[in-house]
């Protein structure tokens, strides 16, 4: 092996990963087009009950830590180890207070009998169900991946602390980094095709 | 034809004795198991993963046997219908999860990629460690989902719903055991993208690389670009196991057809990843043995890429009597035929390597020629049901069967075979017995044909496949099929016990025992831990056998 860390080797991994990812997306995305074209006005109807403002809300959380985990980045590279905690752990809060709206939203349409195989759905239109359906799965993975995502930051975050990650060596940051991106970028697509759905 | 003493002295003389990977672990230090579990080297992963596939090849065969004795006779003759399904559900499973799949780039492609770039290991040594570990728990959740739940898993290995969802066996926990499968699969995957860019010797332009390393890197792409589409699959199989969402349920709005589109849109381009790195194989032995550099280089280069390409848009002509638009199948029944040109391409190109070559037979060559006419049998009939009209009539019948054994199993099967006895030399530094390996060899290829042919006229008969029972006029050529199984049987275990033996025998095998032009033969068998003692040195063109030549007629051959 090389004594020299190839990082642009790394990188090549890492986006070859993330494109995993967006192709693992990419399958409900397709499950997703193919009932919209079949169920379209369910779906309007579906969106309309869902809470926009929450989902708006979600949507500047992530793009902010998005923004941070970036800024967090570039604080490494200066060798400000200081700011890189700052930035890193709103991030990781960033993450949380998604999650914890999340877990708001979800409980509030399981309050209202909403949810995979129950009785309201299964009773009421298939469309309608078959939006919610997709809506649960859909979500549920990508807060998975939130959850995943905080994960490789808090990692990231030790690292940080206890040197192992420094302005020479911070590829492990960086993959982290370019994870949060792609969990901020699916939210991207998910909120339109749920939220905003005509 | 060459004898094994022959080639025993082609010893090179000016190779220095250099210790090989097994005396050696990367990272150093490690000693005894702990020198296997937990190493980095590409070799001993390869040689892993080699130990693990073989047995799980010989079970499913054991299995696929069992099946074709049952149906040698009218009705029960060693298991119930259960059994039956259950058992094909099984062979299937194995055979193409954790034989076809990982066989070739698993196994060579892990071992060789490295030494025929010119470096000494793949870019992610860690995670290639972290791969064979999750084919390992997957294996062991295949063979876990069998023992607990409502009896064996029996939905045949295409999982489709809705009996994989309604079904009271553990299809769950078999389906999961798919993911992490697929998961390995792709992490290798992008591991040899990564190596093929960035760890390839510097002097190595794209049209230097051997067209093995092409074919893995040609796979590489299907599997990262495919496997995530079948991993999300099998997600939603196990959702809808556990909190019956009904996005396949027609009773809820979902589309049964969906899912089958879903799952041929990864398993119809996982086709491509189980025969790409076999035609890999191929070409690197023609060559070899005909002494002559491959007729086509670019072109087999291109084709490879090409069905790579074109692989991944046929996927619904599995789906041509499900009632989808007839557009649909007009338009993949056309693109159908397109992946048929650059197959071709291959074949010809073999063939024409061989044309007016010095021709030395040896068990690898034989081995690859009957690749070459199984294959081709395989791809034609492939034609049949590629397209629309002629599809509706052997539609789910044992013409089915026949086809795509041809294909994965006289195709990738073969080239697996091949490539054991092509690189067994390099990669154990020991010569195995030719005559045991020609028969071995000939009796699978005759076997091969009298099992399989059958069943092309039983499926044009119209006998339907999966099926546990049939009608008396479909009994001779289910029993002649069987007998031609159990033929095929014996000359695998021949093949394999003789070389199975060669570790008892030990006669040593010298680097280039076969007079090859690309790196793995530069350097001793065993390869040292590093891989090259001295720097690599890249020939302008990878199959120039004029210095091969030069040194055969000095020693006298």
């Amino acid at each position: 092996m090389s004594s020299q860390i190839d990082r642009t080797g790394i990188k090549i991994g890492m986006w070859l990963f993330l494109y995993s990812e967006i192709i693992l997306f990419g399958g409900l995305f397709v499950l997703y087009a193919a009932y919209l074209y079949r169920y379209p006005e369910f779906f309007a109807e579906g969106g309309k009950e869902l809470n926009r403002v929450i989902g708006a809300i979600n949507t500047i959380v992530l793009l902010i830590s998005s923004f941070t985990v970036a800024a967090s980045i570039t604080a490494i590279q200066r060798n400000a180890k200081k700011q890189t905690i700052v930035f890193l752990v709103f991030s990781i809060f960033c993450g949380f207070v998604f999650l914890v709206n999340k877990y708001f939203e979800w409980g509030a349409k399981i309050h209202h009998d909403i949810y995979p195989n129950s009785e309201t759905l299964v009773s009421g239109e298939p469309g309608v169900n078959i939006f919610f359906g997709l809506y649960y799965t859909i979500t549920g993975l990508h807060g998975l991946h939130v959850i995943i995502g905080m994960i490789l930051l808090s990692i990231s975050l030790v690292l940080v602390i206890k040197g192992k990650v420094n302005s020479s060596q911070f590829s492990m940051l960086d993959n982290s980094g370019l994870y949060w991106h792609l969990v901020d970028l699916i939210w991207i697509f998910v909120f339109p095709l749920f939220y905003l759905v005509l | 034809m060459a004898s094994k003493d022959d080639i025993s002295n082609r010893q090179d003389k000016n190779m220095t004795a250099t210790q090989s990977f097994y005396h050696n672990s990367a990272p150093p230090g490690l000693t005894g198991i702990k020198s296997w579990l937990l190493t980095h080297d590409h070799k001993r992963l390869g040689l892993m993963y080699l130990g693990v596939i073989c047995f799980w090849f010989v079970l499913a065969m054991f299995l696929g046997l069992m099946l074709r004795t049952e149906l040698m006779t009218q009705g029960r003759t060693i298991m119930d219908a259960e059994t039956y399904n259950a058992t094909f559900t099984l062979h299937g499973v194995i055979m193409i999860f954790l034989f076809m799949i990982p066989g070739i780039p698993a196994i060579f492609g892990n071992f060789f990629l490295p030494i025929q770039l010119g470096t000494d290991d793949v870019f992610f040594p860690r995670l290639n460690l972290f791969s064979w570990y999750l084919f390992m728990f997957g294996g062991l959740f295949a063979i876990i989902s069998l023992f607990v739940g409502d009896g064996f898993p029996d939905t045949g290995w295409t999982f489709y719903v809705p009996f994989s969802i309604n079904n009271n066996a553990n299809v769950g926990l078999t389906v999961t055991a798919a993911f992490i499968l697929g998961m390995s699969s792709m992490l290798t995957g992008l591991n040899f993208v990564t190596t093929f860019h960035r760890m390839r010797d510097k002097n190595m332009g794209l049209m230097q690389i051997p067209l093995f390393s092409w074919s893995l890197y040609a796979t590489a792409w299907v599997q990262i670009l495919a496997t995530p589409v079948i991993s999300i699959t099998f997600v939603l199989i196990i959702l809808e196991r556990f909190f019956h969402i009904g996005l396949f349920d027609p009773d809820k709005g979902g589309d049964p057809l969906l899912y089958q589109h879903l799952f041929w849109m990864y398993s119809h381009p996982a086709v491509y990843v189980m025969i790409i790195p076999g035609m890999g194989v191929i070409s690197e032995i023609i060559p070899i043995f005909s002494r002559k550099s491959i007729f086509g280089y670019k072109a087999i280069v291109w084709s490879s890429m090409a069905i790579a390409i074109a692989g991944s848009l046929v996927w619904a002509h599995h789906m041509f009597t499900s009632g989808m638009s007839d557009v649909s199948v007009f338009v993949f029944s056309l693109l159908t035929y397109l992946v048929a040109i650059p197959s071709a391409v291959k074949v010809f190109s073999w063939i024409s390597t061989m044309y007016k070559g010095s021709i030395e037979m040896t068990p690898p060559l034989l081995l690859s020629l009957i690749f070459i006419f199984l294959f081709s049998i395989g791809g034609l009939t492939g034609l049949v049901i590629g397209s629309a009209g002629t599809d509706i009539h052997v539609h789910d019948t044992q013409f089915i069967v026949a086809h795509f054994h041809f294909v994965m199993f006289g195709g990738t099967g073969f080239a697996f075979f091949a490539a054991l006895h092509f690189w067994w030399p390099k990669m154990f530094g020991i010569m195995y017995r030719f005559k045991p390996a020609y028969i071995g060899a000939s009796l699978t290829g005759v076997g091969f044909i009298f099992h399989y042919i059958p069943m092309f006229i039983l499926g044009l008969q119209g006998m339907p496949r999966r099926y546990y029972d049939y009608l008396p006029q479909y009994e001779t050529g289910n029993f002649l099929a069987g007998f031609g199984g159990y033929l095929l049987v014996i000359g695998m275990v021949t093949m394999f016990v003789n070389l199975l033996m060669s570790f008892k025998q030990q006669v040593t095998a010298p680097a280039d025992p076969w007079g090859g032009t690309t790196l793995e033969w530069t350097v001793p068998s065993p390869p040292p831990v590093h891989n090259f003692i001295k720097e690599p040195e890249v020939e302008s063109y990878p199959y120039d056998f004029t210095k091969v030549a030069e040194r055969f007629k000095q020693s006298g051959k």
